[in-house]
């Protein structure tokens, strides 16, 4: 009986989805198909149907004597056959593409930008929120499993608990979005004569802000500290993420903190001690002198 | 009295006689060494299909002409070689003529077992006669006209096949003319290391330089140093055989295959030979010059290196024996054909497990990251830095690869 | 629903993380067939992260990309049986682990053997200290194996990961440069310890200059190439500070993945189902022998898995939750104190001190997971407790394994959260604050423990398990003082501004502290207050071993994958030497 089958024949293909993500600018890129939808799917709480690559299926029927019992290879492991391997398998990340706003409308996303350029102001040295991409990082993750709050328990019965007990809200990101941008939009207009958040002055703006953050403010009756959390906390995220998420553009965030990125060896440098570590960070789909560079 | 036993005497001479001509197919030594020649001639490779039942056939060859399937080699009589003679078989495996008289075509190897003694071949028809038999019905033929004209075949051997067994060298030791044997027949390592001319046949003044196959380039095996087996010792080689790794090297692609299926089974002796004969191979292959480092592709490709192999690889290419590949001095990456390396690089690869082995550590994927230019950036880097010194790969290469390769979303 | 009967099988192993695999390998070596059942993917290191994306911190360490999904399944909580629990909706606290390979993918590999004392926690301080010294609500036992049982199996664990350390007693004898508080140690590490950072090594003059024998932490992040005694290689750790919650890109990190599974798969009589969850552990009429279990499949399908002998392997939250769910050993119960499955589940008391320096570039990003300098001096019963009041200590040290921006950009305190005070505060302190911390120990309580909630379901239906659970004015006590202490050895360091940060006030299960839950079918040598015997193996269905964490009674100051994998080698020889030999009980209590 020949042993296991090693390189690159498919033998043992795992039902996973073969699609690695591409990057926007890679010449090989393809247009965003299902497959980026269903990529946030696949991470969420519905059991998929178990895909079972059509050769690992004959290979068990063909072995096993009670044929059944073949559905029960969920990934195509076949005993003694060593690691499962194919080409091109992966889970690459699901790269943010630039365009027009996916969630937010034209109001909100103006809104957005303006809030988020106000928590994370810009100065000479280093961009702000909205310049390094928080709001369009925002944006593309309520447009996808952590806007929809795919993966977390979403079961009733909903009940308010104790601090210790953590979010219990029925409300998802996006919802919880939606609804506040629009109270604060409304908020906006009756106060400051029609204007919304983004036509304001900055120190208008930082007073409302600040208003939301201390509970002194209430929009359609409730408090917006938890909103305000939230939006904080997101437009952090969106700040230092890697920049396929749309946020930290040009690395721009790590760029002021002195963090390297996605780097993975530090091998020559952890014994080189109160030395400021030189090499320019580098992110997720690289740097600048990742691109042939003109001598 | 003394008639009869005379008798007696010279019929059992004529029995031993007997023997000595035809190995005994039905004795379990014969049987054995059929397996084990099997083993080093490396049938299954292409007989026994990925996830197939054994030498059943119906696996897919790719070759420049197109594609073909193995033949089921079971003692099958409807669809297998259970009706065949050992005649037939010899003929099949040494000559080249299928059931039937037609030409087989030479991605059987049969311009490489031609070198092997008849004995040895019975002993693989007894040991294939000893398989379970599978029905399972082939057509091998699926090349598309005109090649798939086997009268063709005619011509081709006449200019690219010479049939003989295989020659002692008798100024040679008995370990390298067995580690001959070995390499010029039933291994039939040229198949895949010698180049090819346009119509398929070996290139034969150029012995083992390398040779493009599907979609990977098995590496020059000759005593160069920089493009060869210059640098491995003896016992480089035949470790490398035996585990599928040494500390240059793990074997990956379609050598993880011959390593795992064929070498790996062979005995000490019968590796240390191959790799002492494969030591005096004379160097062959051209040289290059180095790129230098400041040209905006070395620039280029250092900066994507240093931030994407080297946590593996390490910065001066050293690699960590067992788990990363040399890649600094490493005749691999330095062959005169980049396209094992973009292959890895685009498709990711995973190394052989054996036994002795076992880890098989696999390089991912980057297809979805690197741009064709990214890519031949950092292979071009990868040969010229720390002292390598290969032609740099182009991106119309990277870019034909990607297409190429199988299992490309 | 009905489900389909497959072939019997000798071992069923339900969930294929650290000790499933190390059972798996066990068995499967000594020529049994074994099945193991796996509730999520397939995981390996080329094909899941690769150093191409691995070094993600949203992906993993924000949405935990690697772990299980509530929406899979989740427990509710509450701190004290007074309040009504609810859901954990979403990851707060810890971190709950799926797929193949476990948390052994995404943990630090902190390598900590236990004290020899933690191991006879009740006799040791009652006899030191008096009955009357342990708070009477205190439920702490002894775990009916000793640490001198244990060692050759620690040895084993460290072995077979290439674990990088320096020991502190060898065979007896201390050693200069190690933890002179750890247990005889029969030979060395098998590799060096790591490098350290800035920020480790002035801590650790800082310690000395105090009295302290600081010593560098036993890494499962090897400091070099390593082979283990199964022939499966590892390689050399690159300090790239993306461990805890990730997957390693480059084999340096000790995991299933690394040390086992290779030389596993290739073996025709081992089996694995991915994306199949067990829903049940069977059992005969009798109630006593387990004839093997039921799952479903990732299409919903039922099947059932005969097998002579189960081993429970499922991390332990879950391995509790299964065993409520099959009805196996008698649930504890709070208000009589009686019942043995959920009782005693305990977790891990966690602090740090914030520390912001000036003109020190400690590039804090260059780290592994479990790079750092330690001292174990208030750990145990390392120090008189006397004058205190309170038990239980831990480690402490400049152990910082990452410094991520998302999730470590720290500020002083008084910095806006937001604006530009804040964006410069990030800016001026990010290379220079490091912040060392303390692991303490956390004893069990009598009002702590597991059960099955009344009111939320899983996806099957089935209840969800409820965790009733806060921290007790012990381990309060007891993170003050290690926080004080640690404090102390910081600010001799010369900071310009620390920050003490002791666990305070109620468990809260929104910040994240560990993924140190252990207990709930805890071991020991009274069946009526234990759900194992000293083998792992249940006093009420002897073919049913159940191994991992959930058998701590109480929890020690040090991390717990040693001593899970410790504990799941000497099972498995007693399992080896005498069940296999002569199936049944192993104890007779």
């Amino acid at each position: 009986m020949p042993a296991a089958q090693s390189g690159d024949t498919a033998t043992n293909a795992r039902p996973r989805r073969s699609g690695p993500r591409l990057m926007a600018n890679s010449p090989a890129a393809k247009s965003p198909s299902a497959r980026a939808a269903a990529a946030q799917d696949r991470r969420g709480a519905e059991a998929r149907p178990g895909v079972i690559g059509r050769r690992a299926l004959l290979i068990s029927t063909a072995l096993l004597l009670v044929t059944r019992a073949a559905e029960a290879y969920a990934e195509g492991l076949l005993p003694g056959s060593g690691m499962p391997w194919r080409p091109f398998a992966g889970e690459p990340p699901d790269i943010a593409k630039p365009g027009p706003w996916i969630f937010f409308t034209p109001e909100e996303g103006a809104a957005i930008e303006a809030l988020v350029d106000r928590l994370i102001p810009p100065d000479p040295e280093t961009p702000g929120g909205k310049d390094c991409g928080c709001a369009a990082f925002i944006d593309r993750q309520l447009a996808g499993s952590y806007g929809s709050a795919r993966g977390l328990y979403m079961s009733p019965p909903f009940a308010q608990g104790t601090p210790e007990q953590g979010a219990q809200a029925p409300a998802t990101p996006a919802q919880l979005y939606r609804h506040m941008l629009g109270a604060l939009d409304a908020h906006c207009r009756e106060t400051y004569a029609g204007k919304s958040f983004g036509q304001l002055p900055d120190a208008e703006k930082d007073k409302l802000i600040g208003a939301m953050e201390s509970g002194s403010l209430l929009l359609q009756g409730s408090p917006t500290t938890g909103f305000f959390q939230i939006l904080l906390q997101d437009t952090r995220y969106g700040f230092f993420a890697d920049p396929i998420y749309g946020g930290n553009r040009d690395m721009a965030a790590w760029k002021m903190i002195g963090f390297p990125g996605a780097r993975y060896d530090y091998r020559d440098w952890v014994e080189r001690h109160n030395e400021r570590y030189p090499h320019p960070p580098v992110a997720i789909a690289g740097r600048p002198e990742w691109s042939r560079q003109p001598s | 009295m003394r008639c009869v036993l005379f008798a007696i005497a010279l019929s059992l001479f004529s029995v031993a006689a007997a023997h000595a001509q035809f190995p005994d197919k039905q004795s379990f030594e014969v049987i054995e060494h059929g397996g084990y020649m099997a083993s080093a001639a490396d049938c299954a490779a292409c007989h026994t299909a990925p996830g197939g039942q054994p030498f059943a056939g119906g696996g897919a060859l790719e070759t420049p002409f197109g594609t073909l399937l193995a033949p089921n080699i079971t003692p099958d009589v409807a669809t297998g070689i259970g009706a065949w003679t050992d005649e037939d078989f010899v003929n099949a495996v040494q000559n080249g003529i299928g059931h039937g008289g037609a030409h087989l075509y030479p991605a059987m190897p049969y311009t490489y077992y031609t070198r092997m003694t008849r004995d040895d071949v019975i002993a693989v028809r007894a040991f294939l006669d000893t398989v379970r038999p599978i029905r399972n019905e082939v057509h091998p033929n699926q090349l598309p006209f005109p090649f798939n004209q086997r009268e063709a075949m005619t011509g081709w051997n006449a200019l690219y096949f010479r049939p003989g067994l295989f020659k002692p060298d008798a100024g040679q030791s008995a370990e390298w003319n067995r580690g001959a044997y070995l390499t010029q027949g039933a291994e039939h390592c040229g198949l895949c290391h010698t180049p090819k001319n346009a119509m398929g046949g070996d290139e034969n003044s150029r012995d083992m330089e390398g040779s493009v196959l599907q979609n990977w380039f098995a590496p020059n095996l000759t005593g160069d140093r920089r493009l060869g087996l210059g640098d491995w010792t003896v016992e480089d080689i035949a470790l490398y055989l035996k585990t599928g790794r040494n500390r240059f090297d793990i074997a990956s692609g379609p050598m993880a295959d011959a390593v795992t299926h064929s070498t790996s089974h062979l005995t000490d002796a019968d590796l240390r030979a191959i790799a002492v004969y494969l030591k005096t191979l004379p160097p062959g292959g051209a040289s290059s010059e180095p790129l230098s480092a400041d040209t905006p592709v070395m620039r280029q490709g250092a900066a994507i290196y240093l931030d994407q192999c080297a946590a593996c690889h390490t910065a001066n290419g050293a690699g960590i024996v067992g788990l990363f590949p040399r890649l600094n001095g490493s005749s691999l990456v330095q062959q005169r054909d980049a396209t094992s390396l973009i292959h890895v690089v685009l498709a990711g690869s995973r190394a052989v497990a054996t036994d002795a082995a076992p880890t098989g550590p696999a390089m991912p994927s980057f297809a979805w990251k690197l741009s064709n230019d990214q890519v031949a950036a950092v292979v071009t880097y990868i040969r010229n830095a720390w002292g390598n010194a290969a032609p740099a790969a182009a991106d119309g290469a990277v870019q034909k690869l990607r297409t190429a390769l199988p299992g490309n979303p | 629903m009905t489900a389909t009967k497959l072939p019997a099988t000798d071992i069923v192993i339900i969930g294929l993380g650290w000790t499933g695999s190390i059972v798996a390998e066990s068995l499967t070596a000594a020529g049994l067939n074994v099945v193991a059942i796996e509730r999520g993917p397939w995981r390996d290191t080329a094909t899941d992260f690769p150093p191409d994306y691995a070094p993600d911190e949203l992906r993993y360490a924000v949405r935990y990309d690697l772990m299980l999904r509530p929406a899979q399944t989740t427990l509710t909580f509450r701190n004290n049986p007074s309040q009504t629990a609810l859901p954990i909706r979403s990851w707060g606290s810890f971190l709950l682990p799926n797929g193949v390979g476990g948390a052994g993918v995404h943990w630090n590999a902190e390598t900590w053997r236990f004290l020899p004392t933690d191991f006879v926690l009740k006799t040791h301080l009652t006899q030191r200290y008096g009955a009357n010294f342990l708070p009477p609500d205190m439920t702490i036992q002894d775990w009916g194996v000793t640490y001198d049982e244990l060692e050759p199996h620690y040895d084993r664990f460290e072995y077979l990961c290439g674990t990088s350390g320096t020991a502190g007693n060898l065979k007896g004898e201390k050693q200069p440069f190690g933890n002179p508080f750890e247990g005889v140690r029969s030979r060395p590490y098998p590799t060096p310890a790591q490098k350290q950072p800035y920020g480790p090594v002035l801590w650790a003059e800082a310690a000395k200059q105090m009295g302290h024998q600081p010593f560098p932490q036993p890494s499962g992040n090897l400091s070099e190439g390593y082979t283990n005694p199964l022939g499966v290689t590892l390689g050399p750790c690159t300090y790239c500070g993306f461990c805890e919650r990730f997957g390693c890109g480059n084999y340096s990190k000790a995991s299933p993945q690394t040390t086992i599974l290779p030389v596993l798969m290739r073996r025709a009589n081992f089996e694995a189902r991915t994306h199949c969850e067990v829903t049940r552990i069977n059992l005969d009429n009798t109630g006593k022998r387990a004839t093997g279990v039921t799952y479903v499949d990732s299409e919903g399908k039922e099947w059932l898995q005969p097998a002579d002998m189960v081993f429970l392997c499922a991390f332990q939250m879950f391995n509790v939750q299964l065993l409520l769910l099959s009805g196996i050993g008698q649930p504890y119960d709070v208000t009589t104190g009686k019942g043995v499955i959920g009782r005693n589940y305990a977790y891990q008391v966690t602090s740090n001190v914030q520390s912001f320096f000036d003109n020190k570039i400690f590039n804090p990003f260059i780290a592994s997971g479990s790079i750092g300098m330690c001292i174990d001096d208030f750990n145990g019963d390392n120090f008189d407790h006397g004058p205190h009041g309170f038990v239980g200590g831990g480690y402490m040290g400049m152990v910082q394994p990452n410094a991520r921006p998302i999730e470590m950009t720290p500020v002083p305190p008084g910095t806006p959260q937001w604006g530009a005070p804040w964006k410069k505060a990030v800016k001026d302190n990010y290379l220079s604050t490091i912040l060392p911390a303390t692991h303490g120990s956390c004893y069990s309580y009598r009002d702590v423990y597991l059960d099955l909630d009344p009111t939320y379901k899983d996806r099957f239906g089935r209840p969800l398990m409820r965790l009733t659970f806060d921290f007790h004015e012990n381990e309060l006590k007891m993170s003050q003082f290690l926080t004080d202490r640690l404090a102390e050895i910081v600010q001799s360091m010369g900071p310009r501004q620390i920050v003490k940060n002791p666990r305070k006030g109620h468990y809260n299960i929104v910040p994240y502290q560990t993924t140190h839950t252990v207990g709930g079918a805890i071991m020991g040598t009274d069946r009526t207050t234990s759900a194992l015997n000293r083998y792992l193996q249940s006093w009420d269905v002897p073919n049913l071993f159940v191994m991992g964490a959930s058998a701590f009674p109480q929890n020690p100051g040090y991390n717990p994958t040693d001593t899970v994998a410790a504990l799941c080698y000497w099972s498995l020889d007693a399992v080896h030497n005498q069940y296999l030999k002569n199936p049944g009980p192993l104890v007779h209590a």
